[in-house]
């Protein structure tokens, strides 16, 4: 059984191709869309590697980093975030509030799949 | 001098005066509605032949356009004098520099009257960069579209074992993006491409509305007669209301014209209102109306040279202003909510509770005014539902009603107030002063 991979982002034709291409890789994919109640979703079972879009309705992907990473259980959690402006400050403030890593869109197929890879291997 | 600063003010009183459209006056003197527009709020110079076409088609003459020239030269040398802060001797010798020299005066002037244009033009530009919301929407749209196609096509080209249902969807998902893709790429050329509409100051609904309005007078003369209004027809076709989104707006307004007017009948009214001057209380006693919607309809009465003018802004329970009828010398803000210790705010916080204050503009060249403001709540009370609320504040110049010893000094926005040592400063000015920080 694959690694387990929670992709929450709003846009489903996003989340429909990225549950492809993981799926496709060997990946177990949720997805979610919402904002709101997004960080209890992941609390209530953590992913392997969580996928988070920082524009969601309901609530901020920083938000929920921020939720997640006062959290014993998910303070850990690799979380690859995922956003359309992928500015310098942003992808600082991303750093900031605890990303494992940070991808702007539009990304490459191939380049998300690596990210993954890479983030679940030992170091 | 045709580049004297406030001809346009003139200008636009004349027209005003004699209830001639904007539009109007444009076509008699050939030229744009929207250069007119810029001369009358003294943001472009009007050229000595355009000036006595004016003139001949306002019927009155040039001088009375260009009338106020010294006074101007006065105020502009006040102006540059205070944002140097010169001494009071040297305040009190202006005329005298004026009487002997003429000429560096009128460099003084124009220089002073170049640097407030620059100004404004940097508040508007600023307040565009920091408060638009549309260019960081239209582009996230963009690039979530972008993202979609680039990644569901790539799936669709590299993959020759893709599942024929997955192929089907992935097409299906291609050519929605595709199609809004093309919808927000349209939308983004179509307001950087407004660019010379925007600098009329159309650049939103809003704004859309607050024109149109502007260009009746901010009378609504259908909403006087008893029938409904046919509201499509009165809002279609309106050159101002270039959007749906200011169509509805303005059909709105139209409906709760036609309310007011119809609570507050227009003979009736105008006679307390000559009867009892700007006192909304006793118009509110006389005709048993709630206070906000006096408010509104003082500010919506047919132009009358007879009458002070009026101002009036409106804010929803967030602080937001949804409408501004600007008034000379109270600047109000194009983005974000005004200045903190408005009344407007006060109301507020205070539902239902009649606010009356007299105001000082922070401007270089200060000008009073008599603010009443009410808040109210909007539409029929209904159990367990959310609290909708709006705030009035209508604007009177201070000398066409009592005025009372103390006023509150008070800003535009903080972003464009230079004021010292505001205790409600939310942000730092844009404009010079050593206080402008919070």
């Amino acid at each position: 059984m694959g690694k387990r991979v929670l992709v929450i982002e709003d846009e489903a034709n996003i989340s429909e191709a990225i549950r492809y291409i993981l799926s496709k890789d060997g990946w177990e994919v949720d997805t979610h869309a919402d904002g709101a109640d997004a960080a209890a979703r992941v609390s209530a079972a953590p992913p392997d590697l969580l996928i988070l879009d920082v524009m969601l309705p309901g609530r901020s992907g920083y938000d929920i980093l921020d939720a997640l990473r006062a959290a014993e259980a998910t303070r850990a959690l690799p979380v690859l975030m995922l956003t359309a402006k992928g500015q310098t400050a942003d992808r600082e403030r991303a750093a900031r509030h605890g990303a494992t890593r940070f991808m702007t869109k539009p990304f490459a197929n191939a380049d998300l799949v690596a990210a993954a890879r890479a983030m679940m291997a030992p170091t | 001098m045709p580049g004297s600063r406030l001809i346009g003010t003139r200008i636009r009183a004349q027209r005003l005066s004699r209830g001639l459209r904007q539009a109007d006056l444009a076509r008699a003197v050939q030229v744009s509605p929207s250069y007119l527009n810029l001369i009358e709020h003294n943001r472009r110079n009007a050229g000595a032949e355009l000036v006595s076409a004016i003139a001949r088609a306002l019927d009155v003459a040039p001088d009375t356009l260009l009338d106020g020239r010294e006074s101007e030269t006065i105020e502009a040398a006040r102006a540059a004098a205070a944002a140097a802060a010169a001494s009071a001797a040297d305040l009190e010798r202006i005329e005298e520099f004026i009487g002997r020299f003429p000429g560096w005066a009128d460099v003084l002037s124009a220089t002073q009257a170049r640097i407030e244009e620059l100004e404004a033009t940097i508040v508007a530009l600023s307040d565009r960069m920091a408060h638009d919301p549309f260019l960081p929407e239209a582009l996230h749209e963009i690039l979530s579209a972008v993202t979609a196609v680039q990644s569901t096509a790539v799936i669709l080209a590299d993959d020759e074992a893709l599942p024929p249902e997955w192929s089907r969807k992935f097409h299906a998902n291609l050519l929605a993006d595709s199609g809004r893709l093309a919808d927000g790429a349209d939308a983004l050329v179509s307001y950087l491409d407004a660019s010379a509409a925007r600098e009329t100051g159309l650049a939103a609904p809003q704004e859309e509305l607050e024109a149109w309005l502007e260009r009746q007078g901010y009378h609504i003369a259908a909403a006087e007669d008893p029938a409904p209004p046919d509201l499509d027809a009165l809002v279609q076709g309106r050159i101002e209301l270039a959007s749906d989104a200011a169509r509805s707006l303005a059909r709105a307004w139209i409906a709760r014209a036609h309310a007011d007017a119809q609570a507050l009948p227009l003979a009736p009214f105008t006679a307390a209102v000559a009867e009892f001057g700007i006192a909304p209380d006793l118009l509110a006693a006389r005709f048993d109306a709630p206070l906000d919607r006096v408010l509104r309809r003082l500010a919506s009465l047919p132009p009358d040279p007879e009458r002070p003018a009026l101002g009036l802004v409106l804010c929803d329970g967030s602080g937001t202003l949804t409408l501004r009828r600007p008034i000379d010398g109270f600047a109000l803000p194009r983005f974000g909510g005004g200045c903190p210790l408005w009344p407007l705010y006060q109301a507020l916080r205070a539902p239902l509770r009649p606010i009356r204050a007299e105001l000082v503009t922070t401007a270089r060249i200060a000008h009073r005014f008599t603010a009443f403001a009410v808040a109210a709540p909007r539409g029929p009370a209904r159990f367990d539902a959310p609290e909708v609320i709006e705030a009035a504040m209508l604007l009177t110049p201070a000398a066409a009603a009592p005025a009372t010893p103390a006023a509150t000094e008070v800003g535009p926005s903080c972003r464009i107030c230079a004021a010292a040592g505001c205790p409600a400063r939310r942000e730092p000015s844009i404009l010079s002063g050593a206080g402008a920080k919070p």
